[in-house]
């Protein structure tokens, strides 16, 4: 199997993220990064199929600026094969159609049968993307898995995904595209005979000029949105710490839920 | 100059802290309350899966050839999380795996040293006896030639994995009448060996989940290929591994002085007193930017010196004051944490608690205070200031 | 004149509520002249019409076979598409369900047009370009994004966040059947099965109370008072990712960054001390209750009303308390 998993470098989780002073990004002083965590789940899931069948290759592929080298290295360092580093000035500000165009155009490249994404990046929590390059790759997908199975003689795959209160079990030919959920795997640690090894593994460069994408078709002036604006979301405060005996406090509880905030 | 870590550092320091935070923190309570040792062993079992016990240690004998400056990021990160586990790890790799690519030929190394990278068998390093503590060089352990053989008798005490290791490296007198100058001889010893028996010391002030042991030799018969390096070399091996896991020791006291800040520092901002968060109270923050400008010293000198060891220098001088440094600095910070914790900080419960407990040891094991002290001014006095 | 496409997802041929919401975004939306029509597609779903019409709707495009029973992104998302371009939406609108957050993009690719997903604030202006605010950072900052294009906007919308239109129906909607059904027999992915995930019948995202529990819960033989009280106000039951990753709730139930994010009317948190990953999925919310034993836990810091008290103690009275509310 020729494993593709399309990732994407955010700030780590944890991260505390505040407006930039200009209103229109973050204030990246400081931020630490990481993989997109679901990206990390699609990236395991190849190396678990690859290992499963015992022969195949997982190609971990991004787009961004030189810092992205070192998330890619970390997809070489867990086992992935090689890496391809999309990487051009005029891809700045580019929306999410043209992020897709690029990425696609990336991934025919090469005949992968499989191509994972994370179901969202947690910095734009877009989700938009995977499924984007299926509709323009022509190729069909599941979006959120979280259990799969490949039958590789008969050239397709089951899938779970879960939505509101069950479990849709899909059935999809294959090559195909599929966006990752929690829960479809664990993804494993690098081992340091890894991380020694991902310098020697290829990491490819490419432009848009090596996609035969012209700069002006996909930059900030073709985006069909612009973000005008970031904000911290509206600050709660704190409201009140309701004292007494546990039953008089529950009988205030309540008294509050009806009388004040009319919820119940 | 260049005070930035390679890539591969950073990778091994991101994949340890995530190991970290994920298999050993949640366990880390657990572990000291129940003096729980068997979870110990089964982290350094996903430990070696990962490959992080080859840290240090050349390729040709299964490591990842990081050095010195690898090692100190690897016990760093794992003193975040758990003194025990730290240091079970840390006399795995720095005392034991040491002691043995300081002072072994290459087929011991081979042979011992491989399999200690990659985890298979577990290092213990044995020097310290019930009268041979900081003054090493009076140990009594007794090692007669006889035939193809040497024979061991003897106690050794407050041996670190001392009754959970497979390889064990012990130090006897050969000589007695050379003792340090000649007369002290390492061996490879593994255990099981027929005459050989550990006993686990349970009640620790900390580090409670490292299986400290005293071990007896009775007639134990290691052969005479399992001496390591040549005969009456043992000091000054057990004195070079001491440079370099001094220096450990120290990166081990900046892991745990940056958790315990990080905790100060979150506690501080939830608690309330007088309506306010005590983060803003001029007091706290005294408390910590003192222990911040701290941990920046100990970070400053100890990558310096694993950089300097990584460069073929000696560093008995600056491991020493790396060692006193960071251990002595570290008592003072978790002690802040602890104030700043309030009645919490002296609650079981909570985890600054057990750093509290876990970090007065440093200032006593691999050599006391005032050992450090000692081979500061006395190479300082031989050697110039400089 | 504006055009706005509301896509209407329902199940087992009942309209869901969400899809309610998003219809009375669409109303809001508009003004005189401007037009709201409704899609819905599935199996026997004409019986849904009033619905629709007192949602809001001032067109209905009914798209009824057997095959479309089941969800498939490949043939909604064409019927969806060409819709639009018939109807020449300024506006896709539709629930950002598991559903919507697959339609919305598929939609979106075909038309080439401007994407929004999960947003919480959506407005026209006069030329019909949406500037639509949506939380980004799992919710720890929110992006407000303007469109340059009026025409085959797509936006999904977070659920719980826009109101119902449910007022009397003044005209009768035209309704219009959707005849021009693309070939369907070469899908390439189908759904085989849907299997009901046992537990709470209330989905987490859609409910209007939940009761949450987290690492204070102490195990998973204990979540059965959480259940109680979830099941007494007639909400669904959910968890901290402590308790997820202690694996006493299915990731299905977990809150938070990396988790769901839930906007109720009434959120409990019940021994969770809401880090900032937790309060991420659920600070949204407008009532937060806090019920937790530590009285510096972060949670008291973003709720309404907060009991500091051993949940074991305060839950089973309150579950108590609120049967009995309900019974007067």
């Amino acid at each position: 199997m020729n494993i593709a998993a399309c990732i994407k470098q955010v700030p780590a989780t944890e991260s505390k993220i505040r407006p930039s002073t200009d209103g229109k990004d973050i204030d990246r002083t400081g931020l630490s990064y990481v993989v997109n965590p679901y990206d990390e789940f699609g990236v395991e899931e190849g190396l678990k199929i690859k290992e499963q069948l015992g022969d195949g290759s997982v190609t971990a592929i991004s787009i961004g600026g030189e810092k992205v080298a070192e998330a890619l290295r970390t997809c070489l360092a867990v086992g992935s094969d090689q890496a391809i580093h999309i990487q051009d000035d005029a891809i700045e500000g580019s929306d999410g159609h043209a992020i897709a165009r690029i990425l696609a155009a990336a991934l025919k490249k090469s005949d992968y049968d499989i191509i994972f994404f994370g179901r969202q990046a947690i910095d734009d929590d877009s989700g938009a993307i995977g499924i984007h390059v299926a509709d323009l790759m022509g190729l069909p997908h599941v979006a959120g898995i979280n259990k799969l199975e490949i039958i590789p003689d008969e050239k397709r795959a089951v899938a779970n995904r879960q939505i509101e209160g069950a479990t849709e079990v899909i059935e999809i030919s294959l090559p195909a595209i599929f966006t990752c959920q929690k829960g479809l795997n664990e993804p494993r640690y690098a081992s340091l005979p890894g991380i020694m090894k991902a310098k020697q593994k290829p990491m490819t460069v490419l432009s848009l000029s090596d996609l035969e994408i012209s700069a002006d078709s996909v930059d900030s002036s073709k985006a069909k949105t612009t973000v005008i604006k970031i904000e911290s979301p509206p600050a709660r405060s704190a409201g009140i710490i309701i004292e007494g005996s546990p039953s008089e406090a529950v009988a205030e509880l309540i008294r509050l839920l009806r009388e004040e905030a009319k919820v119940l | 100059m260049d005070f930035n870590f390679t890539e591969e550092q950073t990778m091994l320091r991101d994949m340890v802290r995530k190991f970290v935070d994920k298999e050993i923190k949640p366990l880390a309570q657990q572990i000291d309350k129940e003096h729980n040792v068997d979870l110990v062993k089964s982290i350094f079992k996903k430990g070696s899966a990962l490959g992080l016990y080859g840290t240090p240690f050349p390729e040709a004998y299964g490591g990842s050839g990081m050095g010195e400056t690898g090692y100190a990021i690897l016990i760093e990160e794992l003193s975040r999380g758990c003194a025990s586990t730290s240091v079970t790890i840390g006399a795995h790799i720095g005392l034991a795996g040491m002691s043995i690519l300081i002072g072994g030929n290459e087929e011991q190394k081979k042979k011992y040293l491989s399999s200690i990278a990659s985890g298979e068998k577990m290092g213990a390093y044995a020097l310290t006896e019930p009268g041979a503590g900081s003054d090493a060089a009076s140990l009594q352990l007794s090692a007669k030639e006889e035939g193809d053989d040497y024979i061991l008798n003897g106690t050794k005490l407050w041996i670190t994995n001392g009754d959970i290791a497979d390889i064990i490296v012990v130090y006897g007198l050969t000589n007695p009448e050379l003792k340090a100058r000649g007369g002290i001889t390492a061996f490879i010893v593994e255990a099981p060996s027929a005459g050989f028996s550990a006993n686990r010391i349970e009640d620790k002030m900390g580090l409670r989940g490292s299986a400290t042991a005293e071990l007896v030799f009775e007639n134990v018969r290691v052969p005479k290929e399992n001496v390591l390096g040549k005969v009456g070399m043992g000091f000054a091996i057990a004195m070079e591994t001491l440079d370099e896991s001094r220096l450990s020791l120290a990166a081990a006291c900046i892991g745990a002085a940056k958790e315990v800040l990080s905790m100060s520092v979150d506690f501080s901002k939830k608690r309330v007193a007088f309506k306010q968060a005590i983060a803003s109270f001029q007091a706290i923050q005294f408390m910590i930017a003192d222990m911040s400008a701290e941990i920046y010293q100990m970070e400053s000198i100890v990558y310096r010196t694993a950089w300097l060891y990584d460069q073929g220098k000696k560093i008995p001088r600056e491991g020493a004051i790396c060692k006193l440094f960071c251990s002595e600095a570290l008592d003072r910070i978790v002690d802040k944490a602890v104030q700043i914790h309030g009645g919490n900080g002296f609650m079981g419960e909570h985890p600054v608690e057990r750093f509290y407990r876990d970090s007065r040891v440093n200032r006593i094991f691999e050599g006391t205070s005032e050992i450090q002290r000692m081979v500061i001014a006395e190479d300082v006095i031989k050697n110039g200031s400089d | 004149m504006f055009n706005i496409l509301v896509f209407c997802e329902q199940r087992d041929g009942k309209i869901k509520r969400v899809a309610l919401e998003a219809l009375g975004a669409a109303l809001s939306l508009t003004s005189d002249g401007d037009q709201v029509t409704a899609v819905l597609i599935g199996e026997n779903i004409a019986s849904q019409k009033e619905t629709l019409v007192s949602g809001g709707a001032d067109k209905i495009i009914l798209v009824e076979a057997l095959t479309l029973n089941t969800y498939s992104s490949e043939a909604y998302g064409r019927i969806v598409s060409d819709i639009a371009k018939k109807e020449n939406a300024s506006l896709i609108l539709m629930s950002a369900t598991a559903m919507g957050k697959d339609l919305g993009p598929k939609v979106s690719a075909r038309l080439e047009g401007p994407f929004a997903g999960d947003c919480i604030k959506l407005t026209l202006d006069d030329e019909g370009k949406m500037t639509a605010t949506r939380p980004i950072y799992g919710g720890k900052a929110t992006s407000t994004v303007l469109s340059h294009q009026a025409s085959f906007q797509v936006a999904t919308l977070r659920p719980n966040v826009f109101s119902v239109h449910d007022q009397a129906a003044t005209q009768d909607p035209q309704v219009e059947n959707y005849s021009e059904i693309p070939d369907l027999s070469n899908l390439k992915a189908i759904i085989k099965e849907v299997v009901s995930t046992a537990g709470s019948k209330i989905e987490l995202t859609e409910a209007n109370i939940i009761v949450s529990g987290g690492r204070g819960v102490k195990g998973p033989e204990h979540f059965d008072i959480i259940e109680a009280l979830a099941e007494a106000l007639g909400g669904a039951v959910g968890a901290s990712r402590a308790a997820v990753d202690a694996g006493w709730k299915p990731h299905s139930y977990q809150v938070g960054l990396t988790g769901k994010t839930v906007s109720p009317s009434l959120y409990i948190a019940c021994g969770i001390s809401g880090a900032i990953q937790h309060q991420a999925g659920m600070s949204s919310s407008k009532y937060i209750v806090a019920i937790n034993k530590d009285p510096n836990a972060p949670i008291f810091k973003i709720a309404n009303y907060g009991i500091v008290a051993d949940l074991f103690e305060i839950v089973p009275l309150l579950t108590e308390a609120v049967k009995k509310m309900k019974n007067e």
